[in-house]
């Protein structure tokens, strides 16, 4: 419908006009040049993207339509299932089945970690929210072509609203995570309290990241090609599988292993892992006075006395409050960088 | 008309497409990384100028149909004024937003009818209650009826298009841009949506149609723009007159002709 290519001379049937003959009736326009006409009335270019002030507006206006659209992706989401929301929660325990089976009976990645059954599950469920929520993101302009051209709002919206829809689903995840930890062995303490600050503000990095990473799939399709491969490599070394604490590798690299746990995957599991695991609390590394005989022990023989790694000396960076200064410095990059990049091209988003 | 305000105008507008692949490059994965390792661009660019310079500009109140044979310009300009493509040269000025429904502007194919119109609402910022008061009004207008809970995928072509022109008139618009939308409903949804846009334009607003039913562009417009090959032929407040002189001009397409004549 919209103008393809025709050849010249190819409209020359019966009866046509031949080239492009103007003119007959034109109903006249007016003598001043049309630009200052448009101005005088106030009209502005149809396809400039509002100030970042009208745009924040904007968006805390359309909150209803976010949450509202959340809930609906959220329910529309196994409509097509048998089993129907009962997916919700089997989809993250058979993720959780899988990994266990793989890491923790096949390969025995679990070496020196208390309760690995605990840390795993704990591990995958919060890399899952933001691996979910950036690959969701990577397509979710392109994926909403439509309404994006029917209506206008602002654009934000989408990934925001799939966040929102990962953040629903992690709720779920939660209570079985809750469910798995307790008969593992782990109390229910106040610290569970603390998970709320913890998820908040990685709920707050996966928006700011899926801003970004919409931006960038909006132009580029090959990133949803691509991302699948980064986010698995991220998630190997974010310490999902296994303690980055204790990974005999990093022995001696300590910027290697600095940078590890600062990243943002690293720091949000870190953090929800020591508010949820009392094992974790007490075998982080730091957690006892240094004892070298005891941590060279635990160095030769981590599985006999796992709670040992406490002994050892603490990495740079993985104290509790430095995890909570490191967690809330990658949500409000993230969430500055993106909603400004996301909000540059706003413009842009939904040309064909 | 020249009293009222102006609500669009259209500068000198040219807008350029740029159609990748356009050659007989099949894309296959060898002829990529060929091109890759050669430091090529993308392969065979080849530019369409869909709309070569056009100037016009509509008031408040005006219902303006678009005609001309496929490939003219017409949903080009549409999708110029919503702010959908960036211009090559010139401009479009607008108030306010422009909104634009189309055929395929399909919402949310895989939510049910009742949460399309909820969610069709808040996105054009309405607030809850708003959305509550005017679900019922949308659902009637549509005439869809008991499908209402079902998911728009299982919609039939017509129903699909007469909730989503219900969705997107239930707000008053500034500038409504309507492309083929109504073209698959029935009589009587054709009733209703015209009368609609009647008072679309009463309230101040100005209404944009496509159509390749002329018949429908006589009843809804006080004004019409011939298209041709991205320029405008003609641009006027006398309808019948201005698609008599289309007719004339494009005499071989009969399946137009016939209802006009009646």
């Amino acid at each position: 419908m919209s103008g393809p290519a025709r050849p010249a001379g190819s409209l020359s049937a019966p009866g046509t006009l031949s080239g492009a003959t103007p003119v007959g009736e034109v109903t006249p326009l007016p003598d001043e040049p049309l630009a200052e006409l448009a101005a005088r009335y106030g009209l502005r270019p149809s396809n400039r993207r509002p100030t970042l002030l009208t745009y924040s507006r904007q968006l805390w206006q359309r909150r209803h339509f976010i949450l509202t659209f959340a809930t609906a992706r959220n329910v529309a989401m196994y409509t097509e299932a048998r089993l129907g929301q009962l997916w919700q929660v089997l989809t993250p325990l058979l993720n959780a089945g899988v990994y266990f089976l793989i890491f923790g009976v096949l390969l025995g990645t679990s070496r020196g970690v208390p309760n690995y059954l605990a840390f795993l599950v704990t591990g995958v469920f919060i890399f899952n929210f933001t691996q979910r929520s950036f690959l969701v993101a990577s397509r979710v302009i392109n994926d909403h072509l439509s309404l994006i051209r029917a209506l206008h709002f602002p654009r934000a919206c989408l990934p925001l609203g799939y966040v929102v829809v990962e953040l629903q689903q992690l709720m779920l995840s939660m209570l079985v995570l809750f469910v798995i930890v307790v008969p593992a062995g782990e109390p229910v303490t106040w610290y569970w309290l603390l998970l709320i600050p913890a998820l908040a503000l990685q709920a707050v990095f996966n928006v700011g990241g899926g801003m970004m990473i919409a931006r960038i799939g909006a132009g580029v399709d090959d990133l949803s090609q691509l991302l699948p491969f980064l986010l698995r490599t991220w998630m190997y070394v974010s310490g999902v599988l296994f303690s980055l604490d204790t990974l005999s590798r990093l022995k001696g690299h300590h910027t290697l292993q600095a940078i590890l746990q600062a990243n943002p995957a690293a720091v949000y599991i870190d953090l929800v892992r020591n508010a949820l695991l009392k094992s974790q609390r007490l075998s982080n590394p730091g957690a006892q006075p240094y004892n070298f005989s005891k941590c060279w022990w635990y160095g030769k023989h981590p599985t006999d006395k796992p709670y040992w790694s406490a002994y050892c000396h603490p990495p740079p960076l993985s104290t509790w409050p430095d995890l909570w200064w490191l967690g809330a410095g990658w949500a409000v990059a993230a969430l500055v960088i993106g909603f400004l990049l996301f909000w540059q091209a706003e413009a842009v988003y939904g040309r064909g | 008309m020249a009293v009222a305000d102006p609500t669009v105008v259209v500068d000198d507008l040219h807008i350029v497409y740029r159609v990748y692949g356009a050659g007989g490059d099949r894309g296959t994965a060898a002829t990529a990384l060929l091109r890759m390792m050669r430091r090529q661009h993308r392969p065979s660019i080849r530019e369409v100028h869909a709309i070569r310079g056009m100037s016009f500009v509509a008031y408040r109140g005006d219902a303006i149909g678009v005609i001309g044979r496929n490939g003219s310009g017409k949903s080009t300009l549409l999708r110029a004024i919503a702010g959908l493509l960036p211009a090559e040269h010139g401009a479009v000025y607008t108030t306010g937003e422009a909104s634009l429904l189309g055929v395929n502007a399909a919402l949310m194919d895989d939510l049910t009818g009742d949460r399309n119109v909820v969610l069709g609402c808040l996105a054009m910022g309405m607030t809850r209650q708003e959305a509550k008061d005017r679900y019922q009004e949308v659902v009637d207008f549509s005439g869809v009826g008991e499908f209402i809970d079902l998911p728009m995928r299982a919609y039939s072509t017509g129903m699909g298009s007469r909730l989503r022109f219900a969705i997107a008139s239930a707000k008053s618009h500034d500038v409504l841009l309507v492309d083929e939308a109504l073209a698959t409903g029935d009589a009587e949804f054709r009733r209703k949506s015209h009368r609609r846009i009647e008072e679309l334009r009463r309230d101040a607003g100005t209404v944009f149609l496509v159509a390749h039913n002329l018949n429908e562009i006589q009843e809804t417009c006080n004004r019409v723009i011939w298209l041709e090959k991205g320029k405008i032929i003609m641009d006027g407040d006398d309808v019948p007159g201005v698609i008599d002189a289309y007719l004339d001009a494009s005499g071989g397409e009969r399946r137009e002709r016939t209802p006009v004549s009646g």
